[in-house]
């Protein structure tokens, strides 16, 4: 574990995760969330959990974002806050 | 007190990560937003997890051929925990399940009602009373 990379990836996840749920347009804040999810994933991967990397990368970021994008357009894409 | 909120900071990002989440889950008023504040706080306790595991100067836990299986000892200090990674690989899937569930009843609501704000949809039920 090296610590500058663990500081600087979490770094990213908070700037996702703050700009994932300010951002008006929804598409937008899909996308901010599946660069969350591979942040994450890169942050598992050097904290050595192999597995749960290789997991997140297909499952979370992958289908994940699929499934919100295929949402959203059969939504509405605007949102209020 | 400084050393110590230093040495343990993959905690208190964990704990900033699942306040961002509850917020969003909370204080929004667009579904879809609620729902990603939610993703946004599973992964934190996942994160909370995986990091229990770490280990100073430990590396995967993966045994190498030559060393397993010949009476020798293995040494558990050098060896990341592999249990909460293996159960927080149930956890990530059981997350999509949801969010995926989660995602259906949305439409649901979209096609009833035509909208996604939470005021609104509460509006709607109070002036029609369905």
């Amino acid at each position: 574990m090296i610590w500058q990379l663990d500081l600087i990836l979490c770094l990213f996840i908070i700037i996702c995760a703050i700009a994932a749920i300010n951002v008006k347009d929804l598409l937008a804040a899909v996308i901010i969330l599946g660069a969350y999810s591979f942040f994450m994933c890169l942050l598992w991967a050097e904290m050595g959990a192999v597995d749960v990397a290789f997991t997140e990368a297909s499952v979370g970021a992958g289908v994940g974002t699929v499934l919100f994008i295929a949402a959203v357009s059969k939504t509405k894409r605007r949102s209020k806050d | 007190m400084l050393d110590y909120v230093i040495s343990k900071y993959n905690f208190w990002i964990y704990v900033i990560l699942m306040m961002i989440g509850l917020y969003a889950m909370i204080g929004k008023r667009n579904l879809i937003k609620k729902l990603i504040g939610m993703n946004i706080f599973q992964s934190a306790v996942i994160l909370f997890y995986v990091s229990i595991s770490v280990k100073a100067g430990a590396t995967v836990p993966i045994l190498s051929g030559h060393s397993y299986g010949h009476g020798e000892l293995i040494e558990v200090a050098k060896y990341l925990n592999p249990l909460p990674h293996v159960l927080m690989l149930t956890a990530i899937v059981v997350s999509i399940a949801t969010t995926g569930v989660a995602l259906a009843t949305l439409i649901l609501i979209y096609r009833r009602y035509n909208t996604l704000e939470e005021d609104e949809i509460l509006k709607i039920r109070r002036d029609t009373g369905v």
